[in-house]
């Protein structure tokens, strides 16, 4: 079995197994599921009656999903040094393959909070989104981004004390880059623009995912080994 | 054929000195057990071993035929059962077997995965939850795990640790077959177990 395939096998079972055990446990889909509820109620009864621009829409849009992100995606790491498994994961799986499952793991979790709250998001705040491709498109890139991201800095707080607050705090400025071509693309979309239009955008979040990605790829092997 | 052979190891967790200037080595069909106090760096030793910590200064080298082994290589041919390593709660010990056997490239088939699990007394059991598991038998599974691969170097810290009689014979028959295998690593402070060992160095003292 060539080496490459190996690893795609290995990174697939590491995102089935936490799959499995989330499906089992619910910990991160309740805490990036609530928090998202939670924070969606509380901007649709502060500015539901308003009527927003795209621009802001889309940037509360993104608000939303990225502190809903910060409050589960470390979870896939973090949960691995608690319960003491990271050794046996480190010992039995090729690190690169535990850092691509890990951020397919987290990318799956992204997809599914996006099933639930951006259609509340639409429904609640009135929405019509004029470009549904673009909006989607978008939404999947930045979602690439923020998982290939938060991967990373999660795997690099799970050995720290204080990781909650280290997560965020080390997250933001990796993803602000992101979060801006995010609004600005969903802005796009909502105000019902041509891809075409959007394309910088586009072009930005892809170049940010390939980029934050190979870094990621070639960091994460010496993150993974303990001091 | 494999040597292992530790040169030098030291580890420093700032101004703590955890080891320092660690020399032994060990061949294939010998059990080299590391003795000493609590706190005197024996888990951490077999940590470095098994490649999970860096040490601060020193090397080890795993030897296959006269070849030594880059770490990822070395990674492969090693087993390890430790009190702070634990298995996924949330899954069940099919689960668990099959996930690492996976990981590693090696996918296992059920009736295999019952052979194993019988061999470590967890016949019958194969379908629960590892968090309904007695600490025992978490021990047992650890074992499970730890021979998947088969590996030539084994490593074992406490390796009787919540384990009853019937458990420590395991041990004992796990230790002989691997003996033909490989070499083990053991760390321990019970004298029953350090007289295992064909070779001892001891922590916190003078290696013998």
């Amino acid at each position: 079995m060539s080496g490459a395939k190996q690893q795609l096998q290995a990174a697939w079972a590491i995102c089935g197994k936490d799959l499995r055990a989330e499906f089992r446990t619910r910990y991160a889909l309740s805490a990036i599921g609530l928090f998202a509820l939670t924070t969606l109620t509380v901007v649709s009864f502060a500015v539901g009656p308003l009527f927003l621009e795209a621009d802001l829409l889309s940037a509360l849009l993104w608000v939303i999903l990225f502190f809903a992100a910060m409050a589960g995606l470390s979870r896939t790491f973090v949960h691995e040094e608690e319960a003491r498994t990271a050794p046996a994961l480190r010992l039995a799986a090729p690190p690169v393959a535990v850092y691509l499952g890990k951020g397919l793991f987290n990318l799956v979790l992204l997809l599914l909070l996006e099933a639930l709250i951006v259609p509340l998001f639409i429904a609640m705040m009135g929405l019509r989104v004029g470009n549904p491709g673009l909006f989607l498109l978008v939404l999947l890139l930045g979602d690439a981004g923020l998982a290939g991201v938060t991967t990373i800095v999660a795997a690099m707080v799970a050995q720290a004390s204080a990781r909650g607050a280290l997560f965020t705090v080390l997250s933001f400025p990796l993803l602000l880059p992101l979060l801006i071509q995010c609004i600005e693309g969903a802005r796009a979309a909502l105000a019902g623009q041509s891809t075409a239009t959007a394309a910088a955008s586009l072009g930005v979040l892809v170049a940010y995912a390939v980029a934050t990605g190979t870094a990621s790829v070639m960091l994460f092997p010496a993150i993974w080994t303990e001091m | 054929m494999h040597r292992l052979v530790l040169q030098g190891i030291g580890k420093r967790y700032g101004r703590l000195r955890a080891l320092q200037g660690v020399e032994a080595q060990v061949e294939s069909g010998e059990v080299l057990v590391v003795a000493g106090r609590n706190g005197s760096g024996k888990s951490t030793l077999l940590r470095i071993i098994a490649g999970l910590t860096r040490p601060s200064s020193g090397t080890v080298l795993l030897y296959e035929n006269g070849r030594i082994l880059p770490p990822e290589e070395r990674r492969c041919r090693i087993g390890l059962v430790a009190v702070d390593v634990a298995l996924y709660g949330e899954l069940s010990a099919w689960e668990n077997l099959a996930f690492l056997a996976r990981v590693r490239g090696r996918p296992l088939s059920p009736m295999e995965a019952q052979q194993l699990l019988a061999s470590v007394g967890l016949a019958g059991r194969e379908d629960d939850l590892v968090s309904t598991y007695s600490s025992g038998m978490r021990q047992r599974l650890k074992y499970a795990c730890a021979l998947l691969h088969q590996p030539p170097v084994l490593l074992l810290d406490e390796p009787s640790a919540n384990l009853d009689a019937a458990g420590a014979q395991m041990v004992e028959r796990i230790l002989a077959q691997q003996r033909e295998r490989g070499l083990v690593v053991l760390a321990t402070n019970d004298p029953r177990e350090v007289a295992w060992g064909d070779r001892v160095i001891r922590l916190g003292e003078e290696s013998l």
